[in-house]
């Protein structure tokens, strides 16, 4: 059935903003094959600078995929084939030139589950700049970590306990500190992997709204299963399904005014 | 019935007894009185529990009491002038214990030849092809035909007892299979009971083995003063032969220090290697390499220690000595500590390579793709994140290593030698605990001698040692889990 879909040439249905925003990144035809089974069949978006773009789909649908390309973590998949155009600021990132280190502190990335790592919650937010020598003083490094716990809303919570372990904090407050984290290494663009998947309402209330402070800040690419999460956090939609990008367009417009019958299944519950 | 038989006779009748409670317990639901509480298997199992527990705990209870009560009659029997003599009292026992078979070899009319003096039992059970080192004394007779009274009763009785306990068994659970019968609950206390009492075996073995060290480990420190021993310099056992009252100098610092020396030579070759080579394995090398490499590093493990012996003593150590210790004029001798310490530590590598390789393949993979999401190359990763989160673990191993490091012995005999010593120069002949406690324990000399029983007070000493090392590990590991969890 894919080789069939493979074949048929496929068109993603795009909706523009109606006020135009700079492009931050820029995908042609981006094809990721497993082995031996392709997993996505050519995607092409532009995703603006200094917003939120959601990824919506089914399970399975290589929204999430897709979001690793981003910032190759897909390299670290053995078996995992990237093909296609993905630019970064006009500068294509699978380039053999490029520093995938490099990269990944552009594009920084916060996972499904809270993963913060067995230290203490200071030495969490500082291990970016500190193996990147960001820092040139230790004032200036606890400046970097005040300032990042303050933009990811976790400092007022944690400013007497920097020193215990971060496992020690409870879901929510991991998730904002691994976006504290990201944060540090002052990215361009941050990729979240169904952020909220893990935590409970009111955690995830919290989440949403530091996602929509950031973007004041950063290029925001989220991965959800909520489509109310998506229609509450994102400016602009992309609905993925069996490996195909279906439709992109501003979020009203993709939620309200789907304009094909897959997207408007999947978001009034038909299938997913 | 020999105990075979018995055991044989308990095999069959719980088999009976399984399918009888099978049986019973199908026929009970076919008639549609009740709905089972368990299912026909475990009413089969009930009754076979009940057949088989009770008869095969009075078999053991009784076999183990068996020699002590044969034992204690054969005492009674001895006139006082043998009980006096403790060193000849085992003797005159196993004696006794031979006649007693003759006895059963010869035919009623020897028999009755022996009793009334006319032969010799010496030379007929000779003809029964029991021959004897010197004549049967009067007593003897007398003790061995008491032994053989005892012991065909002891028989009898066993006999009796199992049997009463199966059929007993048998008819009680039997009887009581009914439907309402929660015969899973037993089931399941029984398999528990089985369970603690496996575990119980590893327990009491420590035990005993810790309790045979310390009675003779004590009967040495009554002749030697533990302050000699484990502040003494010197080791000088002399073995006594001239029969001279002198025991000699039993003094532990020279084996300890040889064990650190050795053993740390070993850790600084294992655990640099050990450990580069998990984490290679753990988080470079592709699957395919993984699996050719890992079980070759493994075959170090499997290799005779004598063997390592041989590469020591063959080819590492005249090594040494021609290229190192010769030209920097420290040591003349193929046997030092540096060999031993070297081969050692190449047998230790898949101690410490295969744990920490489990352990680093277990940290959960969400740790590395954070890390890497943040820019972290795979070493940075490995180093800062890693390494600190399997570090509990990875110690443990260390320390496993460590503890086998320090029992080693035949790659010590011929790798550094058998002179106790303790000096800087690793290029020097050297030894451990372990080798000495072969050493004395070998030839020919009386259990009772100090020269001998340090072996127990250098066993118990080296148990201490580990069992330390191994509480040290655990609790390292406890506090970093908690500090990581």
């Amino acid at each position: 059935m894919s080789a069939v879909q493979a074949v048929t040439p496929f068109e993603t249905i795009r909706t523009p903003d109606a006020a135009s925003r700079p492009v931050k990144i820029h995908t042609v035809a981006v094809k990721v094959t497993y082995g031996q089974k392709e997993a996505l069949h050519g995607v092409s978006i532009d995703i603006p600078e200094k917003a939120v773009t959601a990824f919506i789909g089914p399970s399975g649908c290589g929204k999430s995929t897709f979001l690793r390309c981003i910032n190759r973590m897909n390299d670290t998949i053995a078996g995992a084939r990237v093909e296609g155009t993905i630019k970064l600021d006009d500068q294509n990132i699978y380039d053999p030139d490029l520093d995938v280190v490099e990269l990944r502190a552009r594009v920084g990335m916060v996972f499904q589950k809270p993963n913060p790592f067995p230290k203490s919650i200071f030495d969490n937010v500082a291990y970016g700049p500190r193996i990147h020598g960001l820092a040139r003083s230790k004032a200036d490094l606890e400046e970097i970590v005040v300032t990042s716990l303050q933009k990811a809303s976790l400092f007022n919570e944690v400013k007497d306990r920097l020193n215990e372990p971060g496992t020690g904090l409870s879901g929510g407050q991991q998730q904002r500190l691994c976006i504290a984290r990201a944060i540090a290494v002052s990215p361009e663009v941050i990729l979240m992997d169904e952020p909220c998947s893990a935590l409970d309402p009111i955690a995830t209330a919290k989440v949403e709204e530091l996602i929509d402070e950031l973007r004041a800040n950063f290029t925001i690419v989220i991965v959800t299963h909520s489509m109310q999460q998506a229609a509450r956090v994102s400016q602009r939609t992309a609905f993925f399904h069996l490996g195909h990008l279906i439709e992109e367009g501003p979020t009203d417009h993709v939620f309200t005014n789907p304009l094909e019958q897959r997207t408007q299944d999947y978001i009034t519950g038909r299938f997913g | 019935m020999g105990p075979l038989w018995l055991l044989a006779l308990i095999a069959g009748l719980s088999f009976f007894g399984f399918v009888l409670g099978h049986w019973k317990s199908v026929v009970l639901s076919g008639k549609g009185r009740d709905a089972l509480a368990a299912r026909p298997g475990y009413y089969g199992a009930y009754v076979l529990i009940w057949t088989a527990i009770p008869a095969l705990l009075i078999l053991v209870v009784l076999s183990v009491a068996r020699p002590f009560l044969v034992e204690h009659t054969v005492r009674v029997n001895l006139p006082e002038q043998v009980l006096a003599n403790p060193t000849q009292l085992s003797l005159e026992i196993s004696g006794v214990r031979q006649v007693a078979t003759g006895l059963k070899l010869a035919t009623h009319e020897e028999l009755e030849d022996i009793r009334i003096g006319v032969v010799a039992a010496r030379s007929v059970f000779a003809r029964h092809g029991l021959p004897l080192g010197e004549d049967v004394k009067p007593y003897q007779l007398i003790a061995a035909s008491a032994l053989n009274v005892v012991s065909d009763g002891l028989n009898t009785a066993v006999d009796i007892a199992v049997v009463a306990a199966l059929a007993f068994g048998l008819i009680f659970a039997f009887v009581r299979v009914k439907p309402r019968l929660r015969a899973r609950n037993l089931v399941e206390s029984t398999i528990l009971a089985i369970l603690i009492g496996a575990s119980s075996v590893a327990i009491l073995t420590t035990v005993g083995i810790v309790l045979s060290l310390l009675f003779q480990a004590l009967q040495f420190f009554s002749v030697v003063s533990p302050i000699n021993f484990y502040f003494g310099t010197v080791w000088d056992p002399r073995f006594a032969a001239a029969g001279s009252t002198e025991s000699g100098q039993f003094g532990f610092l020279p084996l300890f220090w040889g064990t650190i020396y050795i053993s740390f030579f070993a850790m600084l070759v294992a655990v640099p290697i050990g450990l580069f080579s998990a984490v290679y394995m753990a988080e470079y090398a592709t699957s395919k390499v993984r699996s050719i490499a890992k079980p070759l590093i493994e075959i170090l493990a499997g290799v005779p220690t004598i063997v390592y012996g041989f590469f020591a003593l063959t080819t590492v150590g005249p090594l040494i000595r021609d290229f190192i210790a010769l030209p920097l004029g420290l040591g003349t001798s193929g046997n030092n500590v540096l060999t031993a310490g070297l081969v050692m530590g190449i047998m230790i590598i898949p101690y410490v390579s295969s744990l920490s390789d489990d352990i680093i393949t277990a940290v959960p993979r969400s740790l590395r793709d954070g890390s890497l999401a943040l820019g972290a190359t795979r070493s940075e990763t490995m180093r800062q994140v890693i390494l600190p989160a399997a570090l509990p673990g990875v110690v443990g191993a260390v320390l496993l290593a460590v503890s086998r490091a320090i029992g080693e012995t035949m790659i010590v005999v011929l790798a550094a030698g058998v002179a106790a010593r303790a000096s800087l120069n690793p290029f020097e002949e050297m030894t451990t605990i372990t080798v000495k406690i072969v050493n004395q324990l070998t030839g020919d000399l009386e259990f009772t001698s100090p020269q001998t029983l340090v072996a127990f007070a250098l066993g118990i000493t080296l148990f201490v040692i580990t069992l330390g090392l191994n509480v040290l590990a655990l609790t390292i590991v406890r506090k970093y889990r908690e500090q990581y969890e």
